[in-house]
């Protein structure tokens, strides 16, 4: 892709809590579809979006099965995300940030997350074309 | 002189925070700085004709692109037809044309 970029995420939102967590994702595969780098430095709740235990529930109010209910889970989003980047030439460097994911005992995440900390995100600064910083309130 | 993306997630009416981040988009500007300001989730909300799409107006008049998320509009069932002056509807693709060119891009 000529035209690849490398743009750097920074979340911290937990997952379930806020419409942040939505639009950054929306991004991130708006990205994703361009073909570009993605990295991802999530940290306090945000390192429990890919955490790989989620499940769907069922609805009883509305009867229904958690099949039915078609739940979403936001590890499936981020392995979405990272699929799409890699259909169209592009990838997705996910870091949970290792003392957040220590605190929560979120150790358990989905496979293309890895372990790292703010040197990485300093780094990751120097290096990307552009960096989104998605505070939460 | 820089290119702005000023992303503005928050509801006016719920936060002073608003204000005062318009303010922003406005001193930039008048820096002659380009400037967008693009609303998503409830920072729609002002896009609806309403007493505080005023300020996003006299924004648009200074020369700052005031848009807002087709997807979040829809959302709360804000036609994208009926915005208040200088409010234009357009999708979140457009924030991410201002990452790739290196655009200074804000969230609030």
């Amino acid at each position: 892709m000529a035209d690849q970029k490398t743009l750097t995420f920074v979340l911290m939102d937990a997952p379930y809590e806020n419409a942040r967590t939505t639009t950054a994702l929306r991004l991130m595969h708006i990205a994703a579809k361009r073909g570009h780098e993605i990295n991802v430095f999530a940290y306090e709740g945000a390192v429990y979006l890919p955490f790989a235990l989620q499940k769907a529930h069922p609805n009883p109010v509305h009867g229904k099965d958690a099949e039915e209910e078609d739940h979403v889970l936001p590890r499936e989003w981020v392995a979405e995300v990272m699929a799409e980047a890699e259909r169209n030439g592009g990838k997705v460097d996910w870091i949970n940030c290792g003392f957040c994911v220590d605190e929560r005992g979120a150790h358990e995440a989905i496979e293309g997350v890895r372990r790292g900390g703010p040197p990485n995100l300093v780094a990751w600064v120097g290096e990307s074309d552009n960096v989104l910083v998605i505070p939460t309130k | 002189m820089a290119d702005y993306m000023l992303i503005a997630s928050r509801d006016p009416f719920s936060t002073n925070d608003v204000p005062t981040y318009y303010a922003l988009a406005r001193d930039l500007k008048e820096r002659g700085n380009t400037v967008t300001l693009f609303l998503v989730q409830n920072g729609v909300l002002p896009a609806r004709p309403s007493a505080a799409s005023d300020l996003l107006t006299s924004l648009s008049e200074l020369g700052i692109t005031v848009l807002a998320d087709e997807f979040s509009l829809r959302e709360r069932g804000i036609p994208a037809n009926g915005l208040a002056p200088g409010v234009a509807a357009a999708p979140l693709d457009l924030v991410v044309d201002h990452l790739e060119s290196g655009a200074k891009t804000l969230w609030n």
